[in-house]
């Protein structure tokens, strides 16, 4: 059970309060109409599976219902942060690599 | 019944309290503060259990969490019943009744135990797999037979009488153990001003200090324990929690601990809660579990009377029980010595000590000389005589690398044989939050490796042994994780009072790394060693399992069955690794180790569910009309966690005759049903309409105040995941509805667009579900009803179809809806909750001259499906397009923004013309409903495994059209109306249908219009 920092609740709150939602950072294009399909399904259902750290996005679903992103080790289950929606992370998957 | 093995004196027992008990029907006595284990063997028990394969009889052998055949059904009633509980560990209480687990039809003489001994040989390691998987139909069969002979307790047939519960709590340091490591941990973490919580799981704190003559200080342990307890006791910021097993560490310094509060009391005489899970969040942790002792693997060490040393140690000085006459004890250490020293105290015969070792000078051994204890060195006990007791041991000379036996055998008579190759520390919990354990050749064990926990170790876990050591480490351990968690005093070391007190020291001589005696013949054809008594894995076995190809530690498991066992591999593991690594020429940290997951002993499923069963295992909503549907013998169906009316059964009614006079009332007059359960979502602001236009696959732009318009949405994949009616209330404020079902995960799927792609619209969302009752009445005469109770002008000239106005309904300010999901006249009626149950009572009054029908669920998806209106998860499933649902009239052709899910309808997948798609089906016996889910085909004459090209998702009787019908998906079926189709069903009839339009009642729509 991880215990995790809501960065606009501002507190330590038990896993059981938030839902994953998949990774962090996917932006949706902004001309869906001038991809290729290739690059649509890109979008649409490629993600990264990395041993290590991985930037995910989760949502405090029975609390504040914000969404947030997080910096997670998926083999240790560390938590390197937490940060608010929009904004870059200070750890970044690709440095660690 | 005299407690024949009971000594005089000491032990930590009440013998002013003398407890009656059965094993297997027969009554002994023991005393409180004995434990199952120690009352048997007091009573002279030797005989248990049987083993699971060989079905050999088995005795006791340890005093803890590690033992493997005092596992007993233990219990009165079959409410109470616990099926395997160690006896080690299950405290003695008045009147407690506990069987065997195993040994069909009973422990002294069994039918398994003919099999055993005749196909002994016979059964190697896998032999279950080889023997009884083909034909793979038959395994159930074998494995109740097998299951019932071997047996493993049974499970309770009655509801559970007990209560549970559960705390939360959050602290600075949680101390694992309360042995001399942990309670010097705990206090001075707690010194230093820390949030300590200590749990330990016997009834005692104190651990190995219960058990040892060592004095502290010049006293008595129990002098040290009291004086610790009573400190950390009067001290508010700490909890002590014994009879407390902490089962789990889990990511983030979270700790399970399941707390037996009353188990010890007795199973009906108590009141208040048996058991109480804590859940502890903790800044730092300090594991200080110990170590277990390591039997070694000798030929027949199974039968009754063989034990651990330490075990031995445990029973004579804490139950004063002495399970034996006379004993021969064997070890590759010093530290086992105090088992013969404790047994010749207790005024019993030492036969011999057999030490593995050349020699050892230790004070140990040095005490046994002095009390004229029989010492030979360099020798081992290779066999043991006896079936059902130990009747004599033969004893052998080893050469110098301990792997042959040299010379001839001498024969000793004793009863009980004590047995050490040494500790493992109790790497158990370290390894739950998948850290690997470390192997140290220094101390003959795997300790707690690399962790990302805040995670402190110390003591024997840490492979610390020694009296005043492992105390001194506590006391430092203790003051670092304080530290550690803010308690800035933490560190201080010099603390006047953090001295750990005096010991007094034995010099030890360096203990031998061996696991597996030798024998004169081969391990093969020598008497079976033992290494998993549970599974009755032999040394033999994994040698074999490594013959055949078997290498990797994981697999030898597998195949052997080592470790599977409720003990969990406690007693077994390491010397079963170290003879595979011994066998393949491996070191033991090369052959592996394996990982230790929760729970570290069996937690009780009532402790886990806790409080959260029956009516509070999960929430059910209700609506405001509940109690007018309980009286009106409403029988209720669970969408989600509402219970909403399904059908409105008069008495002696079928449900089909329900179904029947509710559809026809509604449809030749008025019904009404309870719509509150719809999900409702106010959403607000400015950019409300254009947020719409982009979640929706329809236009918004248009859609004026005071009117209404169904809508769907999709995934960005294009597949479509709820639908619903959506009201403009004004220009920047719409009321969405969604399935009963979908709504909070529309909810939750508005938020996450709006805050994370689309944060500058200015639009908010609120879940209004409960604060709104809604009825909707439907059928040709809903109007006047309606008119009875409302002065609002409701005709279809002043209030059209897809319209809502504000009125007043039977006194009460409310929201009408002209929408229609049975396709006749409609009208929803939205009220302030509260007054729900008001408005309802009116409405059917009014209606009474109508004859104004409730209807449920069931006549809702009837009455729907007649009008081929979806219902999403019903007949969609996540890969369904608008397209697919012959609604391209829903897909919004000109909208500015790419909406949600637009793209992928071009994508080529999205664009074949055999994707499956939603037609009508008519069977051709139009008595017959087709079963839902009843897959389709083209051909009816086609070699099995057939062509399957869809399925049916709705399918009723009509009684408007008075013929069945079904929706059903099917590939290329737009295109293939007229056609016939086929389902083959599971009897093996094959029924004919054909496909037509998903309309079949009133296609023009012209009675919802009116």
């Amino acid at each position: 059970m991880l215990h995790i920092h809501c960065p606009y609740c501002e507190e330590y709150r038990e896993e059981e309060e938030f839902n994953v939602v998949g990774e962090a950072h996917i932006v949706r294009p902004k001309a869906p109409e001038e991809l290729s399909d290739e690059q649509w399904a890109s979008y649409l259902f490629f993600r990264k599976n990395p041993r290590g750290l991985h930037h995910e996005m989760w949502v405090h679903s029975h609390g504040c219902r914000k969404f947030f992103n997080m910096t997670r080790h998926t083999v240790t289950y560390q938590i390197m942060e937490t940060y608010k929606m929009g904004l870059k992370p200070s750890i970044s998957a690709e440095d660690t690599k | 019944m005299k407690q024949i093995n009971r000594i005089d004196n000491g032990g930590r027992i009440n013998r002013q309290k003398t407890l009656v008990f059965t094993f297997n029907n027969k009554t002994y006595q023991g005393f409180e503060g004995d434990t199952l284990a120690s009352a048997l063997l007091a009573n002279g028990v030797d005989v248990v259990g049987r083993s699971f394969k060989y079905s050999r009889p088995r005795g006791i052998v340890t005093a803890d969490a590690q033992e493997p055949n005092a596992i007993f059904q233990v219990g009165s009633t079959q409410a109470t019943t616990i099926p395997n509980p160690r006896a080690t560990q299950t405290e003695l209480y008045k009147n407690l009744e506990c069987h065997s687990t195993n040994g069909w039809p009973n422990v002294d003489f069994d039918l398994m135990g003919a099999v055993g001994k005749v196909g002994g040989a016979a059964m190697p390691p896998g032999f279950y797999y080889k023997t009884f998987m083909f034909p793979q139909s038959m395994w159930m069969s074998y494995e109740k037979i097998i299951r019932k002979g071997a047996g493993l307790g049974c499970s309770p047939q009655l509801p559970d009488p007990d209560s549970y519960d559960k705390l939360h709590h959050h602290c600075d340091v949680m101390v694992v153990g309360a042995g001399p490591a942990g309670l010097s941990a705990a206090l001075s973490a707690a010194r230093a001003g820390a949030r300590v919580i200590i749990a330990d799981e016997q009834n005692e704190l104190g651990g190995s200090l219960l058990c040892t003559r060592q004095l502290l200080d010049g006293q008595t342990a129990q002098v040290w324990i009291d004086k610790t307890i009573s400190e950390l006791a009067q001290n508010k910021n700490v909890i002590l929690l014994p009879r407390s097993t902490v089962f789990g560490y889990f990511d983030h310094n979270y700790i399970g601990i399941n707390e037996r509060r009353s188990d010890h009391v007795g199973e009906l005489d108590h009141n208040g809660t048996r058991q109480r899970l804590h859940k502890v969040r903790a800044k730092q942790v300090i594991l200080a579990t110990g170590a277990h002792e390591r039997p070694l693997v000798y030929g027949n060490n199974d039968v009754p009377g063989c034990m651990l040393a330490s075990a031995i140690s445990t029973y004579i000085n804490r139950y004063a029980v002495v399970p034996g006459k006379t004993l021969a004890l064997m070890t590759t250490n010093d530290y086992a010595y105090k088992a013969a020293l404790d047994w010749h105290d207790a005024g019993r015969k030492v036969a011999l000590i057999v030490d593995t070792r050349a020699s050892s000078d230790g004070d140990m051994v040095k005490k046994a000389l002095q009390r004229g204890i029989n010492i030979v060195f360099g020798h081992a006990i290779i066999d043991v005589k006896g079936s059902k007791r130990v009747k004599s041991v033969e004893v052998a000379k080893l050469n110098d690398t301990a792997d042959k036996v040299v010379g001839a055998t001498v024969s000793y008579v004793c009863d009980t044989v004590a047995s050490s190759g040494g500790w493992s520390p109790v790497i158990h919990l370290s390894s739950h939050t998948g850290s690997r354990p470390v192997w140290r050749d220094d101390v003959q064990g795997f300790v707690p490796g690399k962790t990302v926990q805040a995670q402190h170790a110390c003591g024997g876990l840490q492979g610390v042994y020694n009296l005043s050591d492992v105390l001194k480490d506590g006391f430092s351990c203790g003051a670092i994780a304080a530290k550690e968690a803010g308690k800035v005093h933490g560190n201080d070391f010099d603390d006047h009072l953090n001295i750990s007190p005096a010991v007094d020291e034995f010099s030890e001589s360096a203990p031998m790394a061996l696991f597996h005696i030798p024998h004169f013949k081969p391990t093969s054809r020598a008497p079976k060693q033992f290494v998993d008594y549970q599974n009755d894995v032999t040394a033999a076995g994994i040698e074999m399992a490594n013959r055949e190809g078997f290498e990797s530690i994981e697999h030898v498991k597998r195949y052997t069955a080592l470790g599977f066992g409720t003990d969990q591999g406690k007693l077994g593991n390491i010397n079963g690794m170290a003879i595979t690594a011994k066998s393949l020429g491996k070191t033991i940290p090369e052959t592996g180790t394996t990982i230790f997951r929760p729970m570290y002993t069996p937690v009780t499923f009532g402790a886990l569910a806790g409080s959260d069963v029956k009516q509070l295992f999960d929430p059910a909503r209700f609506t405001a009309m509940h109690s007018w549907h309980l009286v009106n013998g409403a029988e209720f169906e669970d969408v989600g966690q509402w219970k909403r009316p399904w059908y409105f059964p008069h008495p002696g009614e079928t449900m089909q005759q329900t179904l029947r006079r509710e559809c026809l009332a509604t449809r030749n007059s008025v019904g009404i049903l309870d719509a509150s359960t719809l999900g409702k979502i106010d959403i607000q602001g400015k950019d409300a309409r254009e947020f719409l236009n982009r979640i929706y696959t329809n236009p918004w732009s248009q859609l004026a105040v005071g009117k209404c318009r169904y809508g769907v949405m999709c995934k960005e994949d294009g597949m479509v995941f709820d639908d619903g009616v959506t009201s403009c209330i004004n220009e920047s404020r719409f009321l969405m509805t969604t399935t009963t079902g979908g709504a909070p995960g529309v909810l939750a799927w508005l938020e996450l667009w709006h805050q994370t792609e689309w944060p500058e619209m200015e639009v908010y969302f609120s879940t209004v579900t409960d604060h709104w009752a809604t009825m909707t009445i439907s059928g040709p005469n809903s109007r006047k009803v309606l008119e009875k109770i409302t002065s609002a002008d409701v005709s279809n000239e002043a209030f059209p179809y897809m319209g809502w106005i504000p009125a007043q309904v039977a006194g009460v300010k409310a929201r009408i809806f002209r929408i229609s999901f049975t396709g006749e006249l409609s009208f929803e009626i939205n009220v302030q909750a509260n007054y729900g149950l008001h408005t309802w009572e009116a409405v059917i009054a009014a209606g009474k001259e109508f004859n104004i029908t409730p209807y449920g669920t069931e006549t809702m998806h009837v009455l729907r499906a007649e009008k081929g209106f979806i219902i999403i998860g019903q007949d969609t499933d996540g890969s369904v397009t608008p397209q697919d649902l012959d609604m391209n009239w829903v897909v919004g052709k000109k909208k500015e923004f790419s909406y949600l899910g637009k793209r992928s309808w071009t994508r080529i997948d999205n664009q074949r013309n055999d994707r499956k798609q939603l037609v009508g089906l008519k069977p051709k016996d139009p008595n017959f409903v087709l079963p839902e889910g009843a897959q389709i085909v083209f051909e009816k004459d086609q070699a099995i495994p057939m062509t399957m090209v869809g399925h049916v998702t709705s399918s009723y009787f009509s009684a408007c059209l008075g013929y069945s019908f079904a929706l059903a998906v099917i590939k290329g079926g737009i295109e293939r109306k007229g056609q016939s189709v086929f389902l083959p069903l599971a009897d093996g009839t094959t029924v004919e249908a054909e496909i037509c339009s998903s309309v079949f009642y009133d296609p023009k729509g012209a009675r919802q219009n009116v």
